[in-house]
This record gives structure tokens, sequence and C-alpha cells, in this order.
């Protein structure tokens, strides 16, 4: 999956390297799905996009809500992790992460792989069902 | 005994004194002076910089900082207040140590359940309660950021790795690991000169590696103005310490 990124299939791209700004999450930011819902994990020709960050700034962080355009549909998803280094003792992962969530908070999926920022544990009343689906911690 | 050709019996010749050489007092001591106690080369005022070093020292009293480098492998348990039991313990492979004086900081790398992770530590911060050193050991190069584009396997640590133990009088080993890459692009065109790494098994065809010569500045080297000779620094900063520290 973190290949996916590196592919050149698209026709319109003439140039062979994609530069990967490591910054925070914002509208058309390609991510990646880490629970194991279906919506999340099953093939499509276009990788899961961000559409709207739910931001004063359009730019969203670790514990933000995005508006994410998977196979043809909107759905709500929550950051649990960017490329972008954020402040010291704060973990800083290689891909995206995003966990697909329902409007009123519950999550999709039913098991979290990935490790999650111990962050999001302050905003235990929002995300409290999503924490409970995680297994690791970082 | 020998039979003396006089007929009388030889003088007693004692046996020659057994000369006991101590081998651990011959082998020269190691120093390690870390990276942070060296002042950048600055107009400021050397005063800055000794009032930050007492401050660095008092802390080095109280929580023992080990010696390490980049590319060994240390544990860091730090204190969180959303973690259970409020700590939170982190094994990673160091592959930056920056910054200077109080705000040095070193970068941990590990690939856990396949997703990669850094975490950017303070070394005196006072939320670190621990640091481990699960095994000491030098790279070929300076800074390790090339482990992002590298293989996971060379990132991957168990995260109850146990301590290797190491001898104290030993020189640090250097890994000369070459580590293969995954295809290119990469965040950083890492086989330019400019990089200067010494720690990648290029796969590249001949043309690439000679294209990327093209952007060799070879002038560098001899370039006087960007001289920072810090023996002499050294020297005294490393008395000083050593006084500090054992008072």
């Amino acid at each position: 999956q973190g290949l996916l990124r590196r592919s050149v299939s698209h026709s319109f791209l003439s140039f062979t390297s994609i530069s990967e700004a490591r910054q925070a999450i914002q509208k058309l930011t390609r991510v990646r799905v880490v629970d194991n819902s279906a919506l999340g994990n099953t093939p499509y020709h276009r990788p899961p996009k961000c559409i709207h960050v739910y931001n004063k700034t359009g730019v969203g962080k670790v514990g933000d809500k995005i508006l994410l355009a998977i196979k043809g549909e909107k759905k709500k998803a929550l950051i649990v992790g960017h490329k972008m280094p954020g402040p010291t003792m704060t973990p800083r992962f290689d891909s995206n992460n995003v966990v697909l969530i329902e409007d009123n908070g519950n999550p999709i999926g039913t098991r979290i792989k990935t490790p999650i920022p111990y962050i999001l544990r302050q905003r235990e009343g929002e995300f409290s069902k999503v924490l409970a689906i995680a297994r690791n911690f970082v | 005994c020998r039979a003396s050709s006089d007929g009388k019996p030889a003088k007693f010749q004692p046996p020659a004194k057994p000369v006991i050489v101590d081998k651990q007092k011959q082998r020269v001591e190691r120093r390690f002076l870390s990276p942070e106690f060296i002042p950048p080369r600055g107009r400021t005022d050397p005063l800055k910089y000794y009032m930050e070093r007492k401050d660095m020292i008092q802390r080095r009293k109280v929580f023992n900082i080990p010696e390490f480098y980049v590319g060994s492998v240390l544990a860091v348990t730090t204190a969180d207040p959303y973690a259970n039991n409020k700590s939170n313990r982190f094994v990673g492979i160091c592959i930056q140590r920056g910054g200077k004086g109080l705000g040095a900081t070193f970068v941990l790398r590990n690939v856990i359940e396949g997703q990669g992770v850094e975490i950017c530590y303070e070394l005196y911060s006072p939320r670190i309660q621990a640091i481990e050193v699960l095994k000491l050991e030098k790279r070929l190069d300076d800074n390790l950021m090339y482990l992002r584009d590298a293989l996971p396997e060379y990132s991957t640590f168990d995260m109850n790795m146990k301590p290797e133990s190491h001898l104290d009088h030993e020189e640090i080993p250097v890994n000369k690991l070459q580590v293969r890459m995954k295809p290119k692009p990469w965040s950083k065109r890492w086989e330019r000169p400019k990089y200067n790494i010494k720690g990648i098994k290029f796969e590249l065809p001949e043309s690439k590696m000679k294209e990327a010569q093209k952007w060799s500045q070879p002038w560098l080297e001899f370039d006087m103005l960007r001289e920072y000779d810090t023996s002499k620094i050294e020297e005294q900063i490393w008395k000083e310490v050593n006084e500090e520290l054992k008072k």
C-alpha cells in the first residue's frame, strides 16, 4: 500500500518524481485508511483523498476531522498521524493515517493495528470509541 | 643449578623481578564529549554557552545521559499524562542528533506493525525518565535520514530488545552495513555528493551515478572560511565538564 504513491501510471504525469512535501493534511491530500473497514480496504483505482478539513485553517493535524472521498462516496474521518513533524516528543509517522468515522463519532471499522499517538487520549470524550478499538499506542 | 668451573659453589643469582604491566591502565582512556557541548561558530558571548553548560551539567548530575552515537539503538521512557501508567517507552535507532546546548535533540526511528514512526526527543527535557542504550555502535554516516527510503527491515527493532553489554575500554564498533533502498523516487537524492553517504548500496546504473557527480563541489573542502577547528575548544570544555561533574 505504501508503494501506491510511487506508481506513475497516469498518462498526464510526464515527470517521474512525485514530490512528497511533508505538510499536514489539507484538501486533495492522499491519505491512508488504517482501520479494517470494508470501505477503507477494498482496492479502487483512485486513492482516498481529503476534500474538506473541519478546522478554522484548512490544515488538519492529529485529532482533526476531515471529509474524505473514497470509492465515489463522501465519508468523515479522523486524522491519527501525519508525515509533518509536530511538537517534540510526539511521533511522526511515515504516512498520513486516517480512521473512518460516522457523523456522530462512531468508527466504522472494528480494529486499528497501526500505532496511534497518546495525544488523542487528551480528548477522551470525543474519541473514546476510536481509542477503544485501537491496539497499539506510541 | 650449574656446576661451577672452579669447583666452588656459584654465587646465588636471584631470578629477575617480574615486571607487572597493568594492561587496563595502559589502554588509552576513551574520551567522549557529547556533541551538544561544543558551541556553534558565531559571535555570541561565550558566557552564554558557559551558563548553559552549567545547567546541562546540573541536569546530568541528577539524571544519567549515557554515551551514544547516531546508529545506536536506544530505549527512552518518558512521562506522559495520557499514557497508562503515566509513562511511555519507545525503542528505536538514533538517526540524527541535532541542536546545541539545552535544546539538544535526537530522533529515534522504528517500524511498528509496518508503520514507520519517528520521535524527536529533547535530551535535557524533564519529561524523560530514563534513557538506556540497548546497542552501542556507530555507522558509516552522521545522519541516517536515508533509512526512511530504505527497506523497512533496516529500521525494525523489537520493542522488548535485550540490552547488549559493551566493555568500557574497547572501541565503539562501527557497523559497516550497506543499506538497500526502495525503488526511486526518494525523499532526497541521496546519491548526490552533497550528502556524502557511504552507508547505502546504490544499485543505480553507472550513468545515473556519473550524472549525480555533476553536482559535486570539490572546492568546498579547501574553503578556509568554512573551517571550524574544535580540538582546542573541546579540550577546554572537557576539562571544565569533568571538574564540574566530580564536585
